[in-house]
Protein backbone atom coordinates (compact mmCIF):
# COMPACT_ATOMS: atom_id res chain seq x y z
CA UNK A 1 0.00 0.00 0.00
CA UNK A 2 1.28 3.78 -0.68
CA UNK A 3 0.45 6.43 1.30
CA UNK A 4 0.60 10.12 0.31
CA UNK A 5 2.08 12.42 3.02
CA UNK A 6 0.99 16.06 2.66
CA UNK A 7 2.94 18.54 4.67
CA UNK A 8 0.95 21.50 6.14
CA UNK A 9 2.71 24.73 7.72
CA UNK A 10 1.69 28.14 8.30
CA UNK A 11 3.62 30.65 6.98
CA UNK A 12 5.21 31.40 10.31
CA UNK A 13 6.37 28.30 10.43
CA UNK A 14 7.18 28.33 6.76
CA UNK A 15 11.08 27.42 7.09
CA UNK A 16 11.03 26.40 11.03
CA UNK A 17 11.87 22.93 9.70
CA UNK A 18 15.87 23.23 8.26
CA UNK A 19 16.44 21.75 4.78
CA UNK A 20 19.24 19.50 6.56
CA UNK A 21 16.69 17.81 8.78
CA UNK A 22 14.45 17.13 5.66
CA UNK A 23 17.36 16.14 3.64
CA UNK A 24 18.24 13.44 6.23
CA UNK A 25 14.81 12.12 6.90
CA UNK A 26 14.63 11.58 3.40
CA UNK A 27 18.18 9.30 3.00
CA UNK A 28 16.75 7.86 5.92
CA UNK A 29 13.31 6.69 4.36
CA UNK A 30 15.23 5.91 0.90
CA UNK A 31 17.95 3.50 3.14
CA UNK A 32 14.86 1.82 4.59
CA UNK A 33 13.04 1.28 1.01
CA UNK A 34 10.02 3.41 2.09
CA UNK A 35 10.56 6.71 -0.04
CA UNK A 36 9.40 6.97 -3.48
CA UNK A 37 9.45 10.41 -4.06
CA UNK A 38 9.15 13.85 -2.29
CA UNK A 39 9.50 17.46 -2.91
CA UNK A 40 9.76 21.01 -0.87
CA UNK A 41 7.32 23.75 -2.42
CA UNK A 42 8.15 27.28 -2.92
CA UNK A 43 5.25 29.06 -1.02
CA UNK A 44 1.61 29.62 -1.58
CA UNK A 45 1.72 33.28 -3.27
CA UNK A 46 3.63 31.47 -6.12
CA UNK A 47 0.73 29.19 -6.87
CA UNK A 48 -1.37 29.41 -10.05
CA UNK A 49 -4.94 27.71 -10.17
CA UNK A 50 -6.00 26.46 -13.00
CA UNK A 51 -10.05 25.32 -14.17
CA UNK A 52 -11.48 24.74 -17.24
CA UNK A 53 -15.37 25.40 -17.58
CA UNK A 54 -17.03 25.21 -21.29
CA UNK A 55 -13.61 23.98 -23.08
CA UNK A 56 -12.17 27.44 -21.63
CA UNK A 57 -8.71 27.63 -19.47
CA UNK A 58 -9.06 30.06 -17.00
CA UNK A 59 -5.68 30.81 -14.77
CA UNK A 60 -5.73 32.58 -11.78
CA UNK A 61 -3.13 34.09 -8.88
CA UNK A 62 -2.80 32.58 -5.81
CA UNK A 63 -4.25 29.13 -4.18
CA UNK A 64 -7.91 30.21 -4.64
CA UNK A 65 -9.50 26.61 -4.52
CA UNK A 66 -13.07 26.76 -3.80
CA UNK A 67 -12.97 25.21 0.18
CA UNK A 68 -15.53 22.58 -0.40
CA UNK A 69 -13.39 21.60 -2.48
CA UNK A 70 -10.80 18.66 -1.43
CA UNK A 71 -7.37 16.99 -2.20
CA UNK A 72 -8.49 14.22 -4.44
CA UNK A 73 -4.94 13.75 -5.97
CA UNK A 74 -1.66 14.53 -6.94
CA UNK A 75 0.31 14.84 -10.25
CA UNK A 76 4.60 15.82 -10.38
CA UNK A 77 4.96 16.99 -14.08
CA UNK A 78 8.31 18.30 -15.48
CA UNK A 79 7.54 21.02 -17.64
CA UNK A 80 9.69 23.45 -19.49
CA UNK A 81 8.15 26.62 -17.65
CA UNK A 82 4.62 28.20 -16.33
CA UNK A 83 3.33 28.28 -19.50
CA UNK A 84 3.20 24.75 -19.74
CA UNK A 85 2.79 23.51 -16.53
CA UNK A 86 -0.13 25.37 -16.99
CA UNK A 87 -1.18 23.61 -20.56
CA UNK A 88 -0.08 20.27 -18.84
CA UNK A 89 -2.93 21.16 -15.87
CA UNK A 90 -5.57 22.22 -18.02
CA UNK A 91 -5.64 18.33 -19.52
CA UNK A 92 -6.15 16.92 -16.38
CA UNK A 93 -9.48 15.93 -15.95
CA UNK A 94 -10.57 16.80 -12.60
CA UNK A 95 -10.03 20.58 -14.64
CA UNK A 96 -13.38 20.73 -15.93
CA UNK A 97 -15.20 20.11 -12.40
CA UNK A 98 -12.79 21.42 -9.84
CA UNK A 99 -9.17 23.56 -9.98
CA UNK A 100 -6.12 22.13 -10.41
CA UNK A 101 -3.40 24.35 -8.12
CA UNK A 102 0.34 24.61 -9.79
CA UNK A 103 2.93 24.97 -7.02
CA UNK A 104 6.64 25.25 -8.35
CA UNK A 105 8.57 22.74 -6.33
CA UNK A 106 12.25 23.51 -5.02
CA UNK A 107 15.47 22.35 -3.85
CA UNK A 108 16.57 21.28 -0.28
CA UNK A 109 19.50 23.82 0.23
CA UNK A 110 22.08 22.10 1.97
CA UNK A 111 25.74 22.68 2.84
CA UNK A 112 27.89 20.26 0.27
CA UNK A 113 28.77 17.88 2.78
CA UNK A 114 25.35 17.07 3.11
CA UNK A 115 24.43 17.24 -0.47
CA UNK A 116 27.76 14.79 -0.56
CA UNK A 117 25.89 12.13 1.85
CA UNK A 118 23.04 12.19 0.68
CA UNK A 119 24.67 10.92 -3.18
CA UNK A 120 26.48 8.08 -1.94
CA UNK A 121 24.84 4.97 -1.76
CA UNK B 1 37.64 65.99 -26.90
CA UNK B 2 36.92 69.92 -26.99
CA UNK B 3 34.27 70.84 -23.88
CA UNK B 4 31.23 71.75 -26.88
CA UNK B 5 31.63 67.70 -28.00
CA UNK B 6 31.62 66.17 -24.49
CA UNK B 7 28.53 68.13 -23.84
CA UNK B 8 27.31 67.08 -27.26
CA UNK B 9 27.99 63.23 -26.53
CA UNK B 10 26.32 63.40 -22.95
CA UNK B 11 22.84 65.22 -24.61
CA UNK B 12 22.86 62.53 -26.83
CA UNK B 13 23.19 59.77 -23.74
CA UNK B 14 20.26 61.19 -22.46
CA UNK B 15 18.22 61.46 -25.27
CA UNK B 16 18.95 57.20 -25.60
CA UNK B 17 18.81 57.10 -22.11
CA UNK B 18 14.99 58.40 -22.43
CA UNK B 19 14.15 57.38 -25.65
CA UNK B 20 15.76 53.28 -25.81
CA UNK B 21 16.65 52.60 -22.12
CA UNK B 22 13.16 50.40 -22.00
CA UNK B 23 13.68 48.44 -25.10
CA UNK B 24 17.37 48.05 -23.79
CA UNK B 25 16.05 46.59 -20.37
CA UNK B 26 13.68 44.16 -22.52
CA UNK B 27 16.37 42.73 -24.35
CA UNK B 28 18.57 42.47 -21.14
CA UNK B 29 16.02 40.79 -19.05
CA UNK B 30 15.73 38.06 -22.10
CA UNK B 31 19.53 37.62 -21.85
CA UNK B 32 20.24 37.59 -18.21
CA UNK B 33 17.41 36.09 -17.49
CA UNK B 34 16.56 38.14 -14.38
CA UNK B 35 15.11 41.32 -13.50
CA UNK B 36 17.69 42.53 -10.94
CA UNK B 37 20.63 41.67 -12.85
CA UNK B 38 19.07 43.64 -16.19
CA UNK B 39 18.65 46.35 -14.12
CA UNK B 40 21.68 46.94 -12.70
CA UNK B 41 23.16 45.61 -16.70
CA UNK B 42 20.86 48.79 -18.09
CA UNK B 43 22.68 51.14 -15.39
CA UNK B 44 26.01 49.67 -15.62
CA UNK B 45 26.23 49.76 -19.33
CA UNK B 46 25.19 53.58 -19.37
CA UNK B 47 27.55 54.31 -16.84
CA UNK B 48 30.19 52.82 -18.93
CA UNK B 49 29.01 54.78 -21.75
CA UNK B 50 29.46 58.12 -20.22
CA UNK B 51 33.00 56.92 -19.53
CA UNK B 52 34.16 55.90 -22.94
CA UNK B 53 32.12 57.83 -25.39
CA UNK B 54 33.68 61.94 -24.68
CA UNK B 55 36.63 60.24 -25.80
CA UNK B 56 36.03 57.72 -28.16
CA UNK B 57 33.09 59.54 -29.48
CA UNK B 58 29.45 57.72 -30.22
CA UNK B 59 29.47 54.17 -31.94
CA UNK B 60 28.00 53.09 -34.95
CA UNK B 61 25.00 51.65 -33.18
CA UNK B 62 24.37 52.82 -29.79
CA UNK B 63 21.13 50.86 -28.80
CA UNK B 64 23.56 47.65 -29.67
CA UNK B 65 26.62 48.80 -27.82
CA UNK B 66 24.66 49.29 -24.58
CA UNK B 67 23.23 45.87 -25.04
CA UNK B 68 26.01 44.13 -25.21
CA UNK B 69 27.95 46.59 -22.99
CA UNK B 70 25.03 45.72 -20.30
CA UNK B 71 25.41 42.50 -20.92
CA UNK B 72 29.19 42.12 -20.79
CA UNK B 73 29.57 43.87 -17.16
CA UNK B 74 26.85 41.33 -16.15
CA UNK B 75 28.87 38.09 -17.10
CA UNK B 76 31.53 39.89 -15.50
CA UNK B 77 30.04 40.64 -12.43
CA UNK B 78 28.67 37.15 -11.89
CA UNK B 79 31.92 35.49 -12.66
CA UNK B 80 33.64 37.78 -10.00
CA UNK B 81 30.67 36.65 -7.53
CA UNK B 82 31.04 33.13 -8.11
CA UNK B 83 34.66 33.51 -7.90
CA UNK B 84 34.37 35.33 -4.64
CA UNK B 85 31.90 32.54 -3.35
CA UNK B 86 35.26 30.03 -4.29
CA UNK B 87 33.62 28.39 -6.94
CA UNK B 88 36.77 30.00 -9.11
CA UNK B 89 36.21 25.65 -10.50
CA UNK B 90 33.24 26.33 -11.82
CA UNK B 91 33.84 28.34 -14.90
CA UNK B 92 31.57 26.32 -16.93
CA UNK B 93 28.81 28.60 -15.42
CA UNK B 94 30.30 31.58 -16.37
CA UNK B 95 30.96 30.43 -19.98
CA UNK B 96 27.33 29.16 -20.18
CA UNK B 97 26.21 32.19 -20.11
CA UNK B 98 27.93 33.80 -22.31
CA UNK B 99 27.41 30.81 -25.14
CA UNK B 100 23.87 32.23 -25.00
CA UNK B 101 25.61 34.89 -26.80
CA UNK B 102 22.98 36.49 -29.34
CA UNK B 103 23.88 38.10 -32.69
CA UNK B 104 24.09 41.73 -33.08
CA UNK B 105 20.76 43.09 -31.88
CA UNK B 106 18.43 44.44 -34.66
CA UNK B 107 15.67 47.11 -33.92
CA UNK B 108 12.32 44.27 -34.57
CA UNK B 109 14.56 42.12 -31.74
CA UNK B 110 14.16 44.77 -29.52
CA UNK B 111 10.53 45.59 -30.03
CA UNK B 112 10.36 41.79 -29.95
CA UNK B 113 12.14 41.80 -26.51
CA UNK B 114 9.61 44.98 -25.28
CA UNK B 115 6.54 42.71 -25.86
CA UNK B 116 7.92 39.38 -24.47
CA UNK B 117 8.17 41.71 -21.09
CA UNK B 118 4.55 43.10 -21.51
CA UNK B 119 3.29 39.85 -21.73
CA UNK B 120 5.38 38.70 -19.07
CA UNK B 121 4.55 41.28 -17.06
CA UNK B 122 0.55 40.51 -17.55
CA UNK B 123 0.60 37.01 -17.01
CA UNK B 124 -2.71 35.74 -15.21
CA UNK B 125 -0.39 34.03 -12.98
CA UNK B 126 0.09 37.41 -11.44
CA UNK B 127 -2.14 39.21 -9.54
CA UNK B 128 -4.40 41.60 -11.48
CA UNK B 129 -2.81 44.64 -9.46
CA UNK B 130 0.29 43.43 -9.62
CA UNK B 131 0.35 43.31 -13.15
CA UNK B 132 -0.59 46.77 -13.79
CA UNK B 133 2.13 47.92 -11.36
CA UNK B 134 4.83 45.80 -13.17
CA UNK B 135 3.98 46.96 -16.68
CA UNK B 136 4.29 50.58 -15.56
CA UNK B 137 7.64 49.95 -13.70
CA UNK B 138 9.24 47.60 -16.08
CA UNK B 139 7.88 48.29 -19.49
CA UNK B 140 7.24 52.26 -19.35
CA UNK B 141 10.33 52.53 -16.78
CA UNK B 142 7.33 55.14 -14.30
CA UNK B 143 9.09 54.87 -10.88
CA UNK B 144 7.32 53.34 -8.08
CA UNK B 145 6.10 56.75 -6.48
CA UNK B 146 4.99 57.59 -9.82
CA UNK B 147 2.87 55.05 -10.04
CA UNK B 148 1.51 55.18 -6.61
CA UNK B 149 0.77 59.04 -7.26
CA UNK B 150 -1.14 57.88 -10.14
CA UNK B 151 -3.39 55.46 -8.33
CA UNK B 152 -3.71 56.92 -5.04
CA UNK B 153 -1.91 53.98 -3.44
CA UNK B 154 0.85 54.53 -0.54
CA UNK B 155 4.10 53.57 -2.35
CA UNK B 156 5.06 50.91 -0.41
CA UNK B 157 2.29 48.68 -1.09
CA UNK B 158 3.06 49.10 -4.76
CA UNK B 159 6.66 48.19 -4.20
CA UNK B 160 5.76 45.33 -2.68
CA UNK B 161 3.02 44.56 -5.27
CA UNK B 162 5.71 44.76 -7.74
CA UNK B 163 8.19 42.49 -5.25
CA UNK B 164 5.99 39.60 -4.58
CA UNK B 165 5.24 39.87 -8.91
CA UNK B 166 8.60 39.49 -9.33
CA UNK B 167 9.19 36.62 -6.76
CA UNK B 168 6.66 34.50 -8.64
CA UNK B 169 8.15 35.29 -11.87
CA UNK B 170 11.17 33.85 -10.76
CA UNK B 171 10.19 31.01 -8.45
CA UNK B 172 7.38 29.93 -10.47
CA UNK B 173 9.24 30.10 -13.97
CA UNK B 174 6.83 32.00 -15.73
CA UNK B 175 8.84 32.56 -18.67
CA UNK B 176 9.51 35.39 -20.80
CA UNK B 177 8.41 35.16 -23.80
CA UNK B 178 5.60 36.01 -26.69
CA UNK B 179 2.73 32.87 -25.87
CA UNK B 180 2.19 30.44 -28.62
CA UNK B 181 -0.67 31.03 -31.13
CA UNK B 182 -3.27 28.91 -29.35
CA UNK B 183 -2.56 30.56 -26.53
CA UNK B 184 -2.43 34.12 -27.83
CA UNK B 185 -5.81 35.23 -27.64
CA UNK B 186 -6.29 34.82 -23.88
CA UNK B 187 -3.30 35.82 -23.53
CA UNK B 188 -3.43 39.11 -25.47
CA UNK B 189 -7.14 39.53 -24.08
CA UNK B 190 -5.11 39.98 -20.53
CA UNK B 191 -2.77 42.55 -21.83
CA UNK B 192 -5.39 44.08 -23.93
CA UNK B 193 -7.33 44.84 -19.96
CA UNK B 194 -4.07 46.03 -18.64
CA UNK B 195 -3.51 48.49 -21.02
CA UNK B 196 -7.09 49.69 -20.78
CA UNK B 197 -6.97 50.05 -17.07
CA UNK B 198 -3.39 52.29 -17.54
CA UNK B 199 -5.66 54.53 -20.14
CA UNK B 200 -8.59 55.07 -18.19
CA UNK B 201 -6.73 55.78 -14.84
CA UNK B 202 -4.94 58.51 -17.05
CA UNK B 203 -7.87 59.36 -18.71
CA UNK B 204 -10.68 59.80 -15.89
CA UNK B 205 -10.43 63.26 -14.36
CA UNK B 206 -11.69 62.01 -11.56
CA UNK B 207 -8.68 62.66 -8.82
CA UNK B 208 -4.71 62.93 -8.55
CA UNK B 209 -2.24 65.07 -10.07
CA UNK B 210 -3.73 65.69 -13.59
CA UNK B 211 -0.05 66.03 -15.16
CA UNK B 212 0.90 62.33 -13.87
CA UNK B 213 -2.62 61.04 -15.36
CA UNK B 214 -2.24 62.34 -18.55
CA UNK B 215 1.54 60.50 -18.66
CA UNK B 216 -0.29 57.38 -17.98
CA UNK B 217 -2.88 57.77 -20.70
CA UNK B 218 0.38 58.69 -23.15
CA UNK B 219 2.26 55.38 -21.81
CA UNK B 220 -1.09 53.42 -22.79
CA UNK B 221 -1.25 54.69 -26.22
CA UNK B 222 2.27 53.96 -26.65
CA UNK B 223 1.76 50.25 -25.38
CA UNK B 224 -1.00 49.80 -27.84
CA UNK B 225 1.03 51.01 -30.41
CA UNK B 226 3.63 48.60 -29.78
CA UNK B 227 1.42 45.74 -29.63
CA UNK B 228 -0.41 46.69 -33.29
CA UNK B 229 2.77 46.76 -34.35
CA UNK B 230 3.95 43.29 -33.76
CA UNK B 231 0.27 41.57 -33.44
CA UNK B 232 -1.84 43.22 -36.02
CA UNK B 233 -4.97 41.67 -34.23
CA UNK B 234 -8.40 43.26 -34.89
CA UNK B 235 -8.55 43.77 -30.90
CA UNK B 236 -5.47 45.05 -30.34
CA UNK B 237 -6.12 47.66 -33.23
CA UNK B 238 -9.76 48.28 -31.42
CA UNK B 239 -8.63 49.05 -28.42
CA UNK B 240 -5.48 51.82 -29.82
CA UNK B 241 -8.52 52.87 -32.11
CA UNK B 242 -10.29 53.40 -28.75
CA UNK B 243 -7.64 55.12 -26.75
CA UNK B 244 -6.79 57.27 -29.57
CA UNK B 245 -10.27 58.75 -30.33
CA UNK B 246 -11.16 59.43 -26.57
CA UNK B 247 -7.79 61.12 -26.71
CA UNK B 248 -8.82 63.13 -29.40
CA UNK B 249 -11.23 65.10 -27.28
CA UNK B 250 -8.65 65.29 -24.10
CA UNK B 251 -8.31 69.05 -24.41
CA UNK B 252 -12.10 69.88 -24.61
CA UNK B 253 -13.90 67.56 -22.03
CA UNK B 254 -13.69 70.29 -19.30
CA UNK B 255 -13.40 73.59 -18.41
CA UNK B 256 -10.27 75.82 -17.38
CA UNK B 257 -11.85 75.38 -14.08
CA UNK B 258 -12.62 71.80 -14.11
CA UNK B 259 -15.83 71.79 -14.85
CA UNK B 260 -17.33 68.93 -17.03
CA UNK B 261 -18.32 69.51 -20.40
CA UNK B 262 -20.60 66.77 -22.18
CA UNK B 263 -19.81 65.46 -25.74
CA UNK B 264 -22.74 67.71 -27.37
CA UNK B 265 -21.33 70.89 -26.07
CA UNK B 266 -17.52 70.40 -26.82
CA UNK B 267 -15.09 72.43 -28.58
CA UNK B 268 -15.52 70.46 -31.92
CA UNK B 269 -12.74 72.33 -34.03
CA UNK B 270 -10.45 71.69 -31.28
CA UNK B 271 -10.65 67.29 -31.46
CA UNK B 272 -7.04 66.61 -32.22
CA UNK B 273 -8.23 65.38 -35.80
CA UNK B 274 -4.65 63.75 -36.51
CA UNK B 275 -5.57 61.49 -33.86
CA UNK B 276 -8.93 60.69 -35.15
CA UNK B 277 -8.13 59.77 -38.72
CA UNK B 278 -5.88 57.36 -37.12
CA UNK B 279 -8.45 55.96 -34.92
CA UNK B 280 -10.56 55.76 -37.80
CA UNK B 281 -7.92 53.98 -39.76
CA UNK B 282 -7.79 51.86 -37.63
CA UNK B 283 -11.47 51.26 -36.87
CA UNK B 284 -12.08 50.24 -40.25
CA UNK B 285 -8.92 48.17 -40.32
CA UNK B 286 -10.52 45.94 -37.52
CA UNK B 287 -14.06 45.41 -38.99
CA UNK B 288 -12.15 44.38 -42.41
CA UNK B 289 -11.24 41.52 -40.67
CA UNK B 290 -14.58 40.25 -39.66
CA UNK B 291 -13.20 39.07 -36.68
CA UNK B 292 -15.09 42.20 -34.50
CA UNK B 293 -14.72 42.06 -30.32
CA UNK B 294 -15.52 44.54 -27.70
CA UNK B 295 -13.12 47.29 -28.61
CA UNK B 296 -13.51 47.73 -31.90
CA UNK B 297 -16.80 48.20 -31.55
CA UNK B 298 -16.66 50.26 -28.83
CA UNK B 299 -14.08 52.28 -30.80
CA UNK B 300 -16.27 51.96 -33.57
CA UNK B 301 -19.01 54.26 -31.65
CA UNK B 302 -16.46 56.48 -30.72
CA UNK B 303 -15.44 57.33 -34.89
CA UNK B 304 -19.37 57.76 -35.03
CA UNK B 305 -19.17 60.89 -32.62
CA UNK B 306 -15.72 62.09 -33.43
CA UNK B 307 -16.76 62.43 -37.06
CA UNK B 308 -20.06 64.19 -37.14
CA UNK B 309 -19.07 67.94 -37.35
CA UNK B 310 -21.52 68.99 -35.17
CA UNK B 311 -23.28 67.19 -32.72
CA UNK B 312 -26.83 67.55 -34.33
CA UNK B 313 -25.23 65.62 -37.43
CA UNK B 314 -24.75 62.42 -35.28
CA UNK B 315 -25.58 58.88 -36.67
CA UNK B 316 -27.75 58.12 -34.10
CA UNK B 317 -28.63 55.18 -36.21
CA UNK B 318 -25.39 53.84 -36.58
CA UNK B 319 -24.53 54.00 -32.68
CA UNK B 320 -27.39 51.94 -31.66
CA UNK B 321 -26.69 49.07 -34.16
CA UNK B 322 -23.34 49.59 -33.02
CA UNK B 323 -24.61 48.87 -29.48
CA UNK B 324 -27.18 46.22 -30.48
CA UNK B 325 -23.66 44.32 -31.23
CA UNK B 326 -21.82 45.42 -28.64
CA UNK B 327 -24.21 44.11 -26.60
CA UNK B 328 -24.68 40.45 -28.09
CA UNK B 329 -20.70 40.34 -27.31
CA UNK B 330 -20.58 41.65 -23.95
CA UNK B 331 -23.91 41.69 -22.47
CA UNK B 332 -23.58 43.89 -19.37
CA UNK B 333 -26.01 45.87 -18.02
CA UNK B 334 -24.03 48.88 -18.53
CA UNK B 335 -23.88 48.67 -22.28
CA UNK B 336 -27.37 48.22 -22.22
CA UNK B 337 -27.55 51.75 -20.39
CA UNK B 338 -25.69 53.44 -22.77
CA UNK B 339 -27.93 51.94 -26.14
CA UNK B 340 -31.06 53.34 -23.98
CA UNK B 341 -29.45 56.74 -24.24
CA UNK B 342 -28.32 56.49 -27.71
CA UNK B 343 -32.27 55.60 -28.21
CA UNK B 344 -33.30 58.42 -26.53
CA UNK B 345 -31.51 60.70 -29.01
CA UNK B 346 -32.40 58.04 -32.28
CA UNK B 347 -36.17 58.14 -30.97
CA UNK B 348 -36.56 60.83 -28.59
CA UNK B 349 -36.60 60.43 -24.63
CA UNK B 350 -40.09 58.85 -24.07
CA UNK B 351 -38.51 55.89 -26.05
CA UNK B 352 -35.17 56.13 -23.93
CA UNK B 353 -37.17 56.44 -20.67
CA UNK B 354 -38.78 53.29 -21.59
CA UNK B 355 -36.07 51.11 -22.19
CA UNK B 356 -34.30 52.85 -18.98
CA UNK B 357 -36.72 51.85 -17.10
CA UNK B 358 -37.24 48.22 -18.45
CA UNK B 359 -33.57 47.90 -17.55
CA UNK B 360 -33.85 49.48 -13.88
CA UNK B 361 -36.29 46.98 -13.05
CA UNK B 362 -34.01 44.34 -13.54
CA UNK B 363 -32.51 45.63 -10.08
CA UNK B 364 -28.62 45.39 -11.10
CA UNK B 365 -27.91 49.65 -12.05
CA UNK B 366 -30.04 50.59 -8.94
CA UNK B 367 -26.87 51.74 -7.24
CA UNK B 368 -25.04 52.95 -10.55
CA UNK B 369 -25.56 56.99 -10.41
CA UNK B 370 -25.23 56.97 -14.59
CA UNK B 371 -28.14 55.31 -14.72
CA UNK B 372 -29.84 57.86 -12.31
CA UNK B 373 -28.42 60.44 -14.16
CA UNK B 374 -29.84 59.58 -17.38
CA UNK B 375 -33.37 59.15 -16.15
CA UNK B 376 -33.13 62.96 -14.62
CA UNK B 377 -31.93 63.93 -17.77
CA UNK B 378 -34.71 61.61 -20.27
CA UNK B 379 -37.40 63.15 -18.00
CA UNK B 380 -36.02 66.76 -17.98
CA UNK B 381 -36.40 66.75 -21.48
CA UNK B 382 -39.94 65.17 -21.58
CA UNK B 383 -40.71 68.22 -19.00
CA UNK B 384 -41.46 65.66 -15.94
CA UNK B 385 -39.58 67.98 -13.58
CA UNK B 386 -40.49 66.01 -10.29
CA UNK B 387 -39.15 62.86 -11.38
CA UNK B 388 -35.97 64.27 -12.80
CA UNK B 389 -35.54 66.34 -9.18
CA UNK B 390 -35.94 63.06 -7.57
CA UNK B 391 -33.37 61.27 -10.37
CA UNK B 392 -30.76 63.33 -10.16
CA UNK B 393 -30.81 63.68 -6.12
CA UNK B 394 -30.64 59.63 -6.27
CA UNK B 395 -27.40 60.05 -9.11
CA UNK B 396 -25.53 62.68 -6.81
CA UNK B 397 -26.11 60.72 -3.83
CA UNK B 398 -24.39 57.98 -5.60
CA UNK B 399 -21.29 60.05 -7.47
CA UNK B 400 -18.52 60.58 -5.59
CA UNK B 401 -16.11 62.33 -8.17
CA UNK B 402 -16.29 66.32 -7.65
CA UNK B 403 -16.16 67.61 -10.87
CA UNK B 404 -19.25 65.07 -12.22
CA UNK B 405 -21.21 66.12 -8.85
CA UNK B 406 -20.95 69.47 -9.58
CA UNK B 407 -22.40 68.90 -13.16
CA UNK B 408 -25.55 67.07 -11.84
CA UNK B 409 -25.89 69.73 -9.35
CA UNK B 410 -25.93 72.61 -11.70
CA UNK B 411 -28.12 70.54 -14.10
CA UNK B 412 -30.53 69.78 -10.99
CA UNK B 413 -30.58 73.29 -10.04
CA UNK B 414 -31.23 74.61 -13.04
CA UNK B 415 -34.35 73.07 -13.47
CA UNK B 416 -37.66 74.81 -13.08
CA UNK B 417 -39.90 74.92 -9.45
Amino acid sequence: MKYLCLVYLSPEEWNSAPDEACMACGNELRASGHFITGTPLHPTHTATTVRVRNGQVSVTDGPFAETKEQLAGFYLIDARDLNEAIQIASKIPPAQFGSIEVRPTRELVVSPQHAAAAAAP
Amino acid sequence: MPAPEIARVSAEIDKLYRKDSRRIFATLIRLLGDFERAEEALHEAFRAAMEKWPSEGLPQNPVAWLVSAGRFKSIDKQRRDQRFEHLEDRPDVAESLADQAPPLEEKEELEDDRLRLVFTCCHPALAPDAQVALTLREVCGLATEEIAAAFLTPAPTIAQRIVRAKAKIRDANIPYQVPSREELPTRLESVLRVVYLVFNEGYSASSGDSATRADLSGEAIRLGRLIVELIPEPEAQGLLALMLLHESRRETRATADGELILLDEQDRSRWNRALITEGADLVRTAFGTQRIGPYAVQAAIAAVHAEAPRAADTDWREIVGLYDLLLRLTPSPIVALNRTVAIAMRDGPQAGLTALDDLLAGGELEGYQLAHAARADFCRRLGRHAEAREAYRRAIDLTNQVPARRFLEKRLAALPV
